[in-house]
This record gives C-alpha cells, structure tokens and sequence, in this order.
C-alpha cells in the first residue's frame, strides 16, 4: 500500500459567521493535488463564502485552512502567492492594456521583471488574446474580460485555480471557450475548484462534486467522465430544490 | 451575552442613585453656595456645568476611542457597543456644553454664538460625531458597519483634542480660559479663587466622570437588550 | 513569500499614473471643478483689494478640499468597479502597500491642481502666490488631505451613498488641517516668518498618516 501524499487542501472544522447568522458550521473538506472540484449548492449555501475564506479575502470565525502545507491566516501571504482566483468580477483595471493590467500584477506577485514580459505574452497567447494585447481593458467583450481575468490568475503559476461562478453573463460561444481553458488548466497538473450553477457543464469537466447544503458538505463523490451520474438528479435529491440557473 | 433579566446590575443600581444625588448637591453647591461674581452676576454660576461637561464629554469620546482600538483588536461586540455609547452620550454633554455657553455668552459677550476660534472648534467636533452616526446608518453590513466606526471613532478624537488644545494655540480666540492664563483677548475671564474650587470641584468629578459613564452604562445596557432581540427575531425567522 | 513593500507601492503609484494619463478622468475633473470654484468665491464675494488678502488663503483650500474629495471618490471607486482592490487583496503584498500606493496618487493629483491653482490666483487676486514658504505649505497640505481622505475614501467607497458619505465624514475630520494650514499660508502672505506653522503643519500630517498606516488595513478587508 502506497502512503497518500498530503492533500494539497485541507479544511477543518471551518466556521463563517456572518454577525450571528451562520453561513458555514463546521465544514470539513480535503482536496489533493490535481483534481477539478465542482462546488454546487443552492445561492446562500456558502460556496461563494468557500472560496473567499480560501482566498483570504475574509477570515474565518473559527476552524483551519490549511494550503499546500501552509496555514491561514498565519502565513496568508505564502497562501495568497498559490492561489489564483477568477470572479465573476473582472478583477483588473478599464483604463489600462491587457499588457499593462498583467504588468502591474505580475509585480504585485513579485515576478521576475526580466521574466515578466515573456510570460505575459505567453500567457496571452494562451487565452487568445494576444492580438488585443495593447487595447484597453474596458473595450474587451465580457468574454475577452473573462479571458484576460484567467490570464491574470494564472500568470503567477499558481497551484491552486478559484473560479467562482464563472459562466455567469458568457454566451454559448465565450462558454465554449472557457471550458476549453478550464480543461487544458486541468490537464496541465492544476488543481481547480469552481462554484457554479451550470450542472451539465460540470458534469462533463469535473472530477469530483462536492454540494454544499446550509454550509456543510451535503454530498461529496468522484466522477468518472466516462460515466458521469446524473447531477441534476442528485443535486435535487441532496438540496430539496430544483436548480435555477 | 449578558442574562437578560430585567433588573439592572447592582454596580449600575450604585452609580445610577450616587450620580442622581451627586447631580443635586452639584447643582446645590454651584447655584446657592458659591458667592456671586462680583463682575458677571448668576450667569456666571453656568460655568459650572459648562466646563465640566465639555470634560464629560472628552471623557465619552475618549471611552469611543477605547472600544475602537479593542473592537478592531478583538472583534467583540460589545467594545464596539461600548463606542457607539461612548459618541451619544459624549453628544448629549457637548451639546450641553454648546448651550451653557451660549447662554453665559449672550450677556457676557452681548450675542449667543460668535465664529470664535473654540466655539467653531467645538461645534466641528459635535458634528463630527453626528457624522459618526451617519456613516454607522449609511452601512448595512453589520461586521462592517462596526469596523468601520472604530476606525472613524478613532479618527474622530483628533477633533475633540483640537478643541481642548485650541486656546493655547490660536492666539486670537475671545474664550477665556479659567485655568492657566488667558488669551489676551480673552473676555469674560473671571479669577480661579478658592470659592470658585469649591463648586467646579464636586462638578467636575460629577459632570466629567460619573455622568457620562452612568449614562454609557445605561446605554450599553440598552444595547445588549436590543441585540437579545434582534438575535431570538432571526432565531425565530431561522425556525419558523 | 511576501513582495517587498516599496516595490509594491511603486507599481501601485505606476499604474495609477498611467490609468491617469490616459483617461484623465480624475485630475481633469478636479482641475475644472477648482477653476469654477474660485471664479464662483470671487464673484459671490465681491472682494476688494484688502478683502482679497484677507480670505485667498480661504478659498484656495476650501477649494482644494472640495476637489479632493471630488478625486478621492473617483480614484477609491475606480478600485470597487472592477474589483481591482479584491485582486490587490488576494496577492500576496503587504496591506499597507495598498494604502501607501494609494494615496501618493491622490497626493500627486491633488497636488497638481494645487500647482494649477497657484499662478492663476496668483493673477486673478494679484497677489505674489508662489513663493517657496506658500508651496510648502501646499505640499504639506495637500499630504495631510490625501492621507486622511484615502482612509475615509477606502471606507466610504464601499457604502451605498458613497458619494454624499465622504464630504460628510471628511470635512469635520480635516477642521484641525485647515486650520493650521490657512494659519501658515495667512502668515506667509503677511510677510511674516511661518515656518513654526509649517512644523506644526509637519506634526498633523504627521498624525494623519500615523492613523492611515494603523488603520487602512482594518477598512479594506472584509
């Protein structure tokens, strides 16, 4: 028997309270290196709060987060330098050039500035942008916007991907093109964690479900891409509602 | 949470009857016992309110500052409850400070306000505050809502400190200051004698001190009442 | 792990100034704003010759207020729209990086319509306004506006009346500033030695920042 390696994720015990109403009770959850988690629940359940405690964005009332081996909030800014986050806000700058937005967050991320350059070309390359390299930020489509924030999360190289609801206002074809993005991610070693309300979409993505339910863990399994069960069934069975895009 | 039975605490039952009784020997002493200034008349007698409750009220804010510093420091409720008391009671002496003088002022300087140096000062530091309280309504995120009034609490007493240091530092004010040397074109100076001590004494301690925590306490008291509420509302909404 | 501070604070000021250069959006209000405003005091108040010495000291800074909470908003509003201060916060860079970066920007916005201010009033009320005592005073001045206002700003940009918030948390706050620095400005232009006030100018700046560095990272976190 081979010894599990330490998973890259590990959350204990995890409390939010949002003055006195609780959004997450003692949330427990372990994700390993390279695996694509669907985060589902209904809006309220405390996935989106998920991902902010994970980013540091907010702390938590009591529990412990550990990533890649190190601790929140004691060492958040080891934390903060693996993680990579895409919103459905855009999270960059109108005023400036696709070029210049990641300019100014490569430095934020402390990215060699001989190695910068070379980087953010090839990271635009790889989100198809690289012919709007040095048009402002504000004249991209919400598609475009959506690319360039991937870009950006992942300029840093970072371990671990955050994509909080990232469908939301991308027609079928900028869709299309983010589950393409989304999949080669996955398949270059990342570890990925996504909230969204889009089931099919998971379906054929992910590697595991997790549905949060009152903020703990309602339902938590792998899925075989080959095979994927019936999300849709399942997420109604464990929530007691039918999902609502 | 404190229990929530109706009767208050035995140390505020203390305070509440010691201030009552205090306030009316201050008023005694201030109104029928202290000589009437030969210059100024009974109006003068106001002084002894006046000045202390100013105190009073540098004394709330100061409590505001306090619960801020611990309220960001430890995230617990009540030192932001004890912020939020310290600012309305603190406006309620400043306001009586505001009045006091403004009555003295009326035959002493002939007009009830002038756009004196300490007067402006004061009334800045008063709307201050009241700015205070707005920004707490304009948030409705509660977490937020007390950080960021902590921050603004602590912020705040650089304007009450300006209005303590102001006649020492602007030379041109016409407000006296009763101890310590005048500005000299100060008007309506009147001697510190031993018969004046005797009255703004016991005021001071009063008005400065057990007024305003009386009432924080009071306030506080109030508050923790009203969080038991809104807490068994959203338990009740939570269940039902 | 951390970036350094300095190097954090100098792209933030880098990327403000090109986002500025570009849309000049902020300093272009501000400066607009300003002109109008000391058009409007010097109709509005009918100064004559000894008037004019008494109060340009008055309205240059009322002015300069009024447009620098103008620019705060903008330049805080700008971090909420997009989410720019969220992708600041989940980097790993130390917090008062944010505040630092922040507010040189605001200084160097405001500071510039200051110095646009200076030789127009300086024609307008002829009156000799630039001269080094007065430009110090508008520096240090225009630092005490935009280290206490970026606090403000950071707390009241993200409330729902944000722009009626921040005149009202701002004006009372700056009172002692506005003092002191008209003190400073009304002695210079008497011929008279100003440089105590310049210090005690020093010392408030000094309080100010004090309590932006403490206090900045409590107000943008969540």
């Amino acid at each position: 028997m081979t010894e599990q390696p330490r998973p890259l994720i590990e959350i204990t015990d995890l409390v939010k309270q949002y003055d006195v109403l609780p959004v997450l009770r003692k949330l427990n959850l372990t994700v390993h290196r390279g695996e694509f988690v669907a985060l589902l629940g209904p809006n309220g359940s405390g996935k989106s709060t998920l991902l902010r405690l994970l980013c540091a964005l907010t702390r938590p009332t009591s529990g412990e987060i550990r990533i890649g081996g190190w601790s929140l909030p004691k060492e958040i800014n080891a934390v903060r330098a693996q993680i990579g986050l895409v919103s459905h806000k855009p999270l960059f700058y109108e005023n400036l050039t696709a070029t210049e937005n990641l300019t100014f967050f490569g430095r934020l991320y402390n990215i060699p500035a001989t190695e910068l350059p070379d980087r953010i070309r090839q990271m635009l390359d790889e989100v198809g942008l690289i012919k709007r390299a040095h048009d402002l930020a504000r004249t991209f489509s919400r598609g475009m916007q959506q690319r360039l924030s991937i870009a950006r999360a992942l300029l840093h190289q970072p371990d671990v991907l955050l994509f909080d609801e990232p469908y939301t206002g991308l027609d079928q074809l900028a869709g299309g093109i983010l589950d393409d993005l989304l999949r080669k991610a996955h398949q270059s070693g990342r570890t990925i964690i996504m909230t969204t309300h889009q089931l099919e979409r998971a379906e054929a993505l992910v590697s595991r479900a997790v549905i949060i339910k009152k903020g703990v863990i309602g339902y938590d399994e792998p899925i075989n891409p080959a095979n994927p069960p019936n999300l849709v069934k399942i997420y109604t069975e464990v929530t007691g509602m039918v999902n609502a895009l | 949470m404190k229990s929530d039975v109706s009767a208050p605490p035995n140390g505020l039952r203390v305070m509440t009857i010691a201030t009552i009784v205090l306030t009316a020997i201050g008023f005694v002493l201030a109104m029928f016992v202290a000589r009437t200034d030969v210059d100024q008349g009974d109006v003068q007698r106001l002084f002894y309110f006046h000045m202390p409750s100013f105190f009073g009220a540098f004394v709330a804010f100061i409590a505001t500052v306090v619960g801020g510093v611990n309220y960001l420091r430890t995230r617990q409720n009540r030192w932001d409850t004890l912020a939020l008391a310290g600012v309305e009671v603190g406006l309620v002496l400043a306001f009586i400070n505001l009045l006091t003088g403004s009555v003295w002022a009326r035959p002493i300087w002939n007009t009830w306000w002038t756009w004196d140096a300490r007067l402006t000062s004061a009334a800045i530091m008063c709307l201050t505050y009241a700015a205070y309280l707005m920004l707490r309504s304009g948030i409705e995120n509660p977490e937020k809502r007390r950080v960021f009034a902590s921050v603004y609490g602590i912020v705040s007493i650089t304007t009450a400190v300006l209005t303590l240091v102001i006649i020492r530092i602007v030379p041109n004010t016409i407000h006296p200051a009763v101890i310590g040397p005048s500005p000299q074109n100060a008007e309506g100076a009147f001697e510190f004698s031993q018969n004046v001590a005797l009255a703004l004494g016991p005021n001071f301690i009063i008005w400065g001190f057990l007024i305003p925590i009386t009432l924080m306490w009071w306030r506080i008291r109030l508050q923790n009442r009203a969080d038991v509420v809104q807490l068994r509302k959203i338990e009740a909404l939570a269940e039902g | 792990m951390t970036t350094p501070l300095w190097r954090t604070v100098f792209s933030i000021i880098r990327k403000d100034l090109r986002a500025e250069l570009r849309s000049r959006e902020l300093v272009s209000t501000m400066v607009l704003f300003a002109l109008l405003s000391v058009l409007v005091f010097s109709f509005a108040l009918e100064l004559d010759r000894t008037a004019r010495q008494e109060v340009v000291n008055g309205i240059l800074w009322v002015t300069l207020v009024f447009a620098s909470i103008l620019g705060l908003n903008r330049s805080l509003a700008t971090e909420r729209e997009l989410g720019g201060m969220d992708a600041m916060m989940i980097s790993p860079i130390p917090r008062m990086a944010i505040y630092l970066g922040k507010m040189v920007g605001n200084f160097l916005f405001v500071l510039v319509v200051g110095l646009v201010l200076l030789p127009i009033m300086t024609i307008l009320y002829n009156m000799v306004l630039i001269q080094i005592p007065l430009i110090a005073t508008l520096i240090l001045g225009v630092f005490g506006l935009a280290s206490i206002g970026t606090l403000l700003a950071a707390m009241t940009a993200q409330t729902r009346s944000r722009e009626t918030l921040l005149p009202i948390a701002m004006l009372p706050v700056i009172i002692p500033l506005l003092l002191v620095v008209i003190a400073a400005a009304s002695t210079v232009l008497k011929g008279d030695d100003a440089w105590n006030w310049i210090a005690v100018l020093g010392l408030v700046d000094a309080i100010y920042a004090a309590l932006g560095l403490l206090l900045f990272e409590y107000v943008i976190e969540d």
